[in-house]
């Protein structure tokens, strides 16, 4: 029997269609991931505005966010109150989400968080040392002198990991931040143990708190984000091609030196700025990445955007959480965040196969 | 066939060669060979440990001698062999060796655990400090200290109390490392899984801790903070002896199993292949790290940085690949008792040794990672 050809439709896919299928696919997994995230962070906002220890309804607020000089209550309650820590919460969370995916990037450890710069420790000990040296103890006055810790801090690590390299080795880069980080950290600790004062006045700036800091804060460390941010952004082609490998990343063209450097420097920005505006705040920025992976894979030009969506919606939702929860009380966010954010990742954690850098 | 002797390698020349078969300039192979047992003899290693074992017995002279009544070395060398006159063994044996064999115990068994973990994690991040089970103990030592002894319904049994802060913080670290073992099995334990539901558990007790100190009085805050940085002051010899059977019987496991570690550096898939049990030598060295980890914060409290920092010290010194596990313990109790002399006697007022470790063990670290970045480059 002469044999015929097969009809069309059961013909097995070529290895481009399969490959192209599969492509698709995780290219409509992220669009509607983009989506989502976008959905939940408006929902959450609307949370933000609404929830709190004083109970209020959408119908009470709207009229109140469109008239921003009114001055009853709901209106103090939403302008005063949860505009300034709503704005700081996002704009927090997505940097420190930001600075996160960035960090595990640059170094290819997924246990590396920014804070592995020394950015919170040297903010923690210039904070304590203005409060014991120089009697300050407003959050508004703590946050330039925190910039100035983080600043400092991430360039002596960025300059003792690079000596004798003209790039900064990612192993070099984890020692000398963790070896700088316990350092500050002990004399912080050393200051607040001699001066009971200190500690009372630096334990509560170093909880991690979106609450009672004036917007003049936020006005403050925005442009720092804000540089950050682009520069962050703009790196991403640049890091997924690092993430070959250096010498691959040479021969590809890429200047693995500058890279690297403005890389440090996006972080300080990013971390450095989120600090200062709202206290060490350690779990975003370790934790956001891997979730965020889960969903886009490796590649940094979708990572971190996700990175940052996500980081906005944990802040803001941890926040809303610590208003809730302890009524008429608070708690705040950086105790929250913990509790919340770690029962999800590590049920990420078992369900999914993890994504490794 | 008794008697051990020292091979050259196999191509039966004088002239050295390489693993892959090239010729070498400077290194030669060199096995040492007993009847059916062979290892690897490694000068460079064999000296820096050497040079560590004489660093931490000199760290241990000092700190037994430097105090009110201080001591020069060859003196307490002497009493500790069996001399000196009355006073001298009085001020040695009674009052100072509790305490500075408890920091010599301490610091073996934090190097040590510092070293197994770095190693069967192959990430230099993942030292016990930040698995959570210091953490745990932390943490149910602080809200018993800030809520006091029932906390949310919960009274904590009186025997536990008699142990004080030493028993809770033991069930504590225990009761974490037990939760954290028990989240990570999905049929079976991957190493890199385990570490991160530790970050995950270590995020939320930093927050119960945080919180507690918080929500304290400051009085309770500050005896809280003291605590939490570890410390030798008044641990002498009751803490001693729980810690010397854990590395005891940590050094016995360890004889069994040690050997595996370096086929197991070589990634998951060679080991195997190399005819490693992986998850069973992974999984009992995670067990010995974790025991020696919740020892020591039960009888100091949870010293950081120095499970850390030592392996990384140790790593650079004896110019070895992966921490080494004999080096790690002695670098940790080099570290750790200096420290505890700088704390006691040459600061002005007494401060925790977690803080003088983290001081002095910072500040070297950084400068072997500067001096390695300039001779790689060189």
């Amino acid at each position: 029997m002469v044999p015929q050809a097969p009809p069309v439709d059961s013909r097995p896919p070529s290895p481009a269609g399969r490959a192209s299928g599969g492509l698709h696919r995780l290219r409509r997994r992220r669009l509607l991931g983009l989506i989502l995230l976008a959905a939940l962070l408006l929902a959450t906002l609307a949370a933000s505005f609404v929830l709190g220890a004083r109970p209020t309804s959408l119908g009470e607020v709207l009229p109140a966010l469109s008239t921003p000089s009114a001055t009853d209550d709901i209106s103090l309650v939403v302008w005063q109150l949860r505009f300034p820590r709503t704005l700081l919460a996002l704009c927090v969370g997505a940097a420190l989400g930001l600075a996160g995916a960035l960090i595990q990037g640059h170094t290819r450890n997924p246990l590396a968080d920014p804070g592995i710069l020394g950015i919170s420790a040297g903010a923690s000990l210039a904070v304590v040392l203005g409060i014991f040296i120089l009697g300050i103890s407003a959050p508004a006055e703590y946050v330039w002198l925190a910039l100035a810790g983080s600043a400092v801090a991430a360039v002596i690590v960025f300059g003792a990991s690079s000596i004798g390299h003209g790039a900064a080795n990612p192993m070099s880069l984890i020692l000398a931040g963790a070896a700088l980080s316990a350092f500050l950290t002990a004399m912080t600790t050393a200051i607040t143990l001699a001066d009971q004062s200190s500690l009372d006045k630096m334990r509560f700036w170093a909880t991690g708190s979106v609450a009672d800091r004036p917007l003049d804060v936020l006005w403050a460390v925005l442009p720092f984000l804000i540089v950050g941010a682009g520069i962050a952004l703009a790196s991403t082609p640049a890091m997924n091609a690092l993430a070959l490998g250096e010498d691959i990343a040479t021969s590809l063209g890429i200047p693995v030196a500058l890279t690297r450097l403005l890389g440090i420097f996006a972080i300080t920005l990013l971390a450095g700025g989120g600090t200062a505006a709202a206290g060490p705040i350690g779990f975003v920025g370790l934790v956001v990445p891997h979730l965020a992976r889960g969903i886009t894979g490796p590649d940094h030009r979708w990572l971190l955007p996700y990175a940052g969506l996500l980081g906005a919606i944990l802040v803001l939702a941890a926040d809303i959480i610590g208003r809730v929860v302890a009524r008429p009380g608070e708690l705040q966010v950086g105790i929250v965040l913990a509790l919340v954010g770690a029962p999800f990742f590590i049920f990420l954690v078992r369900r999914r196969k993890l994504v490794s850098l | 066939m008794s008697t051990p002797t020292l091979d050259r390698n196999d191509s039966g020349t004088n002239a050295p060669t390489t693993a892959t078969g090239g010729t070498a300039v400077d290194r030669q192979i060199r096995a040492l060979r007993w009847g059916r047992l062979s290892a690897v003899l490694r000068p460079r290693h064999l000296i820096a440990a050497l040079a560590l074992l004489v660093a931490a017995a000199l760290a241990f002279a000092i700190n037994i001698g430097q105090g009110d009544y201080p001591l020069s070395i060859p003196q307490v060398f002497e009493v500790l062999f069996g001399g000196g006159n009355r006073l001298e063994r009085l001020v040695v044996l009674e009052w100072r060796m509790g305490r500075t064999m408890v920091g010599l115990v301490v610091g073996l068994a934090l190097g040590l655990a510092g070293a197994l973990t770095q190693s069967v994690s192959r990430n230099p991040l993942a030292s016990p400090d930040i698995l959570g089970i210091s953490q745990g103990a932390s943490a149910a030592v602080v809200t018993v200290l800030v809520m006091g002894t029932s906390v949310a319904g919960l009274t904590v049994p009186a025997a536990l109390l008699g142990g004080g802060t030493a028993a809770i913080a033991l069930v504590g670290g225990l009761i974490t490392a037990a939760v954290i073992y028990l989240l990570a099995w999905r049929r079976g334990i991957d190493p890199f899984r385990l570490v991160l539901v530790g970050i995950g558990i270590n995020a939320m007790l930093t927050s119960v801790i945080t919180f507690m100190i918080v929500r304290a009085d400051i009085n309770t805050a500050a005896q809280a903070k003291v605590w939490l940085t570890g410390s030798l002051a008044g641990q002498g010899w009751p803490q001693f002896w729980p810690v010397l059977i854990c590395l005891a019987v940590a050094v016995i496991a360890l004889a069994l199993v040690s050997y595996d570690l370096q086929a197991t550096q070589l990634g998951d898939d060679a080991a195997r292949a190399l005819g490693v049990r992986l998850r069973v030598s992974q999984g009992v060295m995670l067990l010995i790290a974790v025991g020696l980890t919740a020892i020591t914060v039960s009888a100091a409290g949870p010293i950081g940085f120095v499970a850390f920092v030592a392996p990384q010290l140790a790593l650079r010194l004896c110019r070895t690949a992966t921490p080494p596990l004999i080096g790690s313990a002695l670098t940790g109790a080099a570290l750790l008792l200096l420290s505890d002399w700088v704390a006691r006697v040459v600061l002005p007022w007494e401060l925790p040794v977690g803080i003088v470790t983290a001081a002095i063990g910072g500040p070297f670290l950084l400068h072997l990672v500067i001096q390695t970045n300039r001779k790689a480059s060189a």
